[in-house]
């Protein structure tokens, strides 16, 4: 049988390593929030000849505000001649670089100025999404205890579960900040829903990596926890493999079809449901065996190496 | 029977896409997929205090969310234009110019006594000539008015026809029209919105007469249904501070996302879940394409429900699809497993279905109402005051649908399907149900 167990620390290690580098990318790039929160200009634009939605997207891309910087609808029932732009706030200056850019690219246009627009602000949205976060987390832990009331500390396995999702909370926060600072990518609605359902997705597969272990420890008691953790993992293999590929097809597809617009959520999600996948074996249950067999001083009091620590049980 | 009578059901609902066989209703779509239409409205301050403006329009755009989306599922946006502008956006449907006007009107009820005399008059119409009807308390003039109304005025069928509007005073209006009405017993009491009195279905103003001491709640009859209804909802919907003007610029608009979005969606979705059934047909066989089965009804129940309710599904909403739809194979996945497992021991079909199915409960269970409790969390949190926000609620809404609909089709459905199987000829070959035991069972 694969030891998979085993090898907990190095799976402390990567997780640790990626997570470090995902907080220094959230400190020096911090998360961009696009145009879709906070204040932003808008106006109409009516161009003297039809032009397509897609070249006055390109147009303002060569102007500087790229997806994330720049929404353009058209208004219907007008062959194609105006669109409201949304656009961050801009000064004079920038405005009428924009007039004249524009102007050249696409022909005379009329517009109706640019106004202020003011929403929920990035800042309210954040706070939003953690305290939502919160609030969903401790429900789950709350349940996950209760679910697992019958094994030895209930509350251990709530807490493994949650520490797994914070896990890939952290880590899917820190690859977007890093595509943030490299590519300029920002933190819209899509990027939200995505996380969202990251968070769900972490949770469901811990838990059914958790029944197998409820269920084994029932079967098999506790006095080998590790042998049963193992164990566990092995037979839960084929379908944690089985619906994360099943789940990575329709995502693909999605990519495949729908491509640039949805570069937030398919990214977002194609590494959450790795990192869920991985985090339920490499946090949700090695985190169990540790706290089991009270392994924390080993870990955190001497810090060896922990191919040394592996070897050293 | 009733699996497939509940499939059919559903079907009839969701097809034709545009309008359903039954109820005729199509899924109705958010700003970002389906486009809308945009109203620009502009504050009048006149009579709100220099430098509480800021706040007059803030409170204002609160009221018109209320208005609007009253139960939070429609995916409205308000949003602030300027320093005096409201831009309103409505997904898909077009309003009227009533409703436009209507959006924007402050709903405020007066009431009135007769003059006598020659007394100042503020109101004049055929009944005669009004002022406003006011009491003194704590040494303070104060004019009856609906500002007293508590927020639940409703709408009341009346036995001789027609319907009256039901209202309740707070506290202090209580005070006011104890002493109000108790002055004015045998003589009439003018209703006035505006500058204007209100008018009965008779098209006649109101101004009954009072019988008795009105002290804790009172009805207004008389008046059309469109009037009720309108009162009713402008009375609740909170009162705008700041009464509110249409400036004409309104448009209907593309979808944010563009128009070709959901065709793409739509295209994707079938693409992705056509390759993961091949996927779990060749893996499971026979049972992988009864799970495929049961997807396909999935699909169509879960729609169905999102038709019926007249949810708005947006983005975000196909985010918690797309999970649930995760979850959904997760569970048939999980059945299938324990399935084989039982298959391998040398059990019969039959026998290995129930016990697979008990076997693959507990973990199915616990991880969606797990995550059922956070999308219900998640919709309380985005409707409560805390973190009012629709697209959390909209995310919430098609998660705990779909979980609970995914949840149905993998226990009840996927397995009437496979009893199907049972004491025929196909049952005696496992391959058919368990693959690669050879393979897999060193």
């Amino acid at each position: 049988m694969f030891d998979i167990i085993g090898k907990r620390f190095w799976y402390f290690l990567i997780s640790g390593v990626i997570i470090l580098a995902g907080i220094i990318s959230m400190f020096v790039f911090g998360l961009q929030p696009g145009i879709e929160f906070g204040s932003g200009s808008e106006t109409t634009i009516s161009f003297e000849n039809k032009v397509d939605k897609q070249q006055v997207v390109q147009a303002l891309a060569d102007l500087g505000y790229g997806i994330g910087d720049a929404i353009v609808r058209g208004v219907v029932g007008t062959t194609g001649t105006d669109f409201i732009i949304r656009l961050p706030e801009l000064n004079d200056t920038a405005k009428a670089a924009l007039q004249a850019g524009l102007t050249d690219k696409l022909g005379k246009f009329q517009s109706g100025g640019f106004q202020a627009v003011t929403k929920e602000s990035a800042a309210e949205t954040t706070r939003n999404a953690t305290i939502a976060v919160i609030v969903s987390s401790i429900g789950m832990l709350l349940y996950i205890s209760w679910a697992f009331r019958r094994m030895p500390n209930p509350f251990r396995w709530g807490t493994c579960a949650i520490v797994s999702m914070v896990h890939d909370i952290l880590v899917v926060l820190g690859m977007f900040a890093l595509f943030g600072g490299l590519f300029g990518w920002q933190v819209d609605l899509m990027f939200i829903a995505a996380v969202l359902t990251v968070i769900g997705y972490s949770v469901n597969d811990t838990i059914v990596i958790f029944d197998r272990i409820r269920e084994n420890v029932k079967n098999y008691g506790t006095s080998d926890f590790e042998g049963v953790v193992n164990r566990s993992l092995v037979e839960t293999m084929s379908r944690t493999l089985i619906t994360g590929l099943g789940t990575l097809f329709v995502l693909i597809a999605l990519i495949m079809i729908i491509g640039a617009p949805i570069q937030n959520l398919a990214s977002v999600l194609l590494v959450g449901i790795l990192t869920g996948t991985y985090s339920s074996i490499g946090t949700a249950a090695s985190l169990l065996v540790v706290w089991k067999n009270g392994e924390w001083g080993r870990f955190i009091g001497r810090k060896p190496l922990p191919a040394i620590a592996a070897r050293a049980q | 029977m009733a699996v497939l009578l509940i499939f059919v059901l559903s079907a009839l609902i969701v097809f034709p896409a545009e309008k359903g066989v039954l109820f005729g209703k199509g899924v109705r779509l958010g700003l970002d997929l389906q486009g809308g239409t945009r109203i620009v409205y502009k504050a009048d301050f006149t009579s709100v205090e220099p430098g509480k403006e800021g706040k007059a329009i803030d409170g204002a755009m609160s009221v018109l969310e209320n208005r609007i989306n009253p139960l939070g599922v429609s995916e409205t946006s308000v949003q602030k234009l300027g320093a005096n502008e409201i831009l309103v956006e409505i997904p898909g449907r077009t309003l009227t110019d009533n409703e436009k006007e209507s959006l924007g009107n402050v709903a405020l009820l007066e009431f009135g006594e007769e003059v006598t005399g020659n007394e100042t008059f503020k109101w004049e119409n055929s009944e005669g000539r009004w002022k406003p009807a006011t009491a003194v308390i704590d040494g303070v003039v104060k004019e009856l008015t609906s500002r007293y109304f508590t927020e639940d005025a409703s709408i009341r069928p009346v036995d001789t026809g027609g319907v009256e509007l039901l209202f309740r005073w707070d506290a202090e209006g209580s005070k006011l029209s104890e002493i109000i009405t108790g002055r004015l017993i045998g003589k009439r009491l003018g209703i006035f919105e505006g500058n204007g009195a209100l008018i009965g279905e008779n098209r006649r103003p109101i101004a009954p007469t009072v019988q008795s001491t009105i002290i804790n709640s009172g009805v207004i009859t008389g008046l059309s249904i469109a009037d009720v209804t309108r009162l009713s909802k402008q009375l609740n919907a909170g009162r705008l501070p700041v009464p509110l003007e249409r400036t004409g610029d309104e448009k209907s608009v593309e979808p944010w996302l563009g128009v070709d979005f959901v065709t793409k969606s739509v295209k994707a979705g079938i693409l992705g879940v056509g390759v993961l059934m091949l996927f779990i047909i060749i893996y499971y066989r026979l049972s992988g394409l009864m799970a495929s089965l049961a997807l396909v009804y999935y699909g169509v129940l879960t729609l169905a429900i999102f038709k019926l309710f007249g949810f708005t599904l947006t983005l975000a909403g196909i985010g918690g699809f797309v999970l649930s739809i995760g979850m959904a194979i997760d569970a048939n996945v999980l059945i299938f497993e324990r399935l084989k497992e039982e298959m391998w021991d040398g059990k019969t079909l039959g026998a290995a279905l129930e016990a697979g199915f008990r076997r693959a409960f507990s973990a199915i269970w616990d991880s969606n109402i797990t995550t059922m409790l956070a999308g219900f969390i998640l919709f309380w949190l985005g409707s409560s005051s805390i973190i009012a926000s629709d697209m959390a609620k909209g995310f919430a809404l098609t998660l705990i649908v779909g979980v609970a609909v995914s949840m149905f089709t993998a226990i009840v459905v996927t397995r009437t399907f496979l009893r199907l199987f049972v004491g025929t000829a196909l049952a005696r070959h496992t391959s058919l149900f368990a693959p690669y035991q050879r393979k897999k069972n060193v």
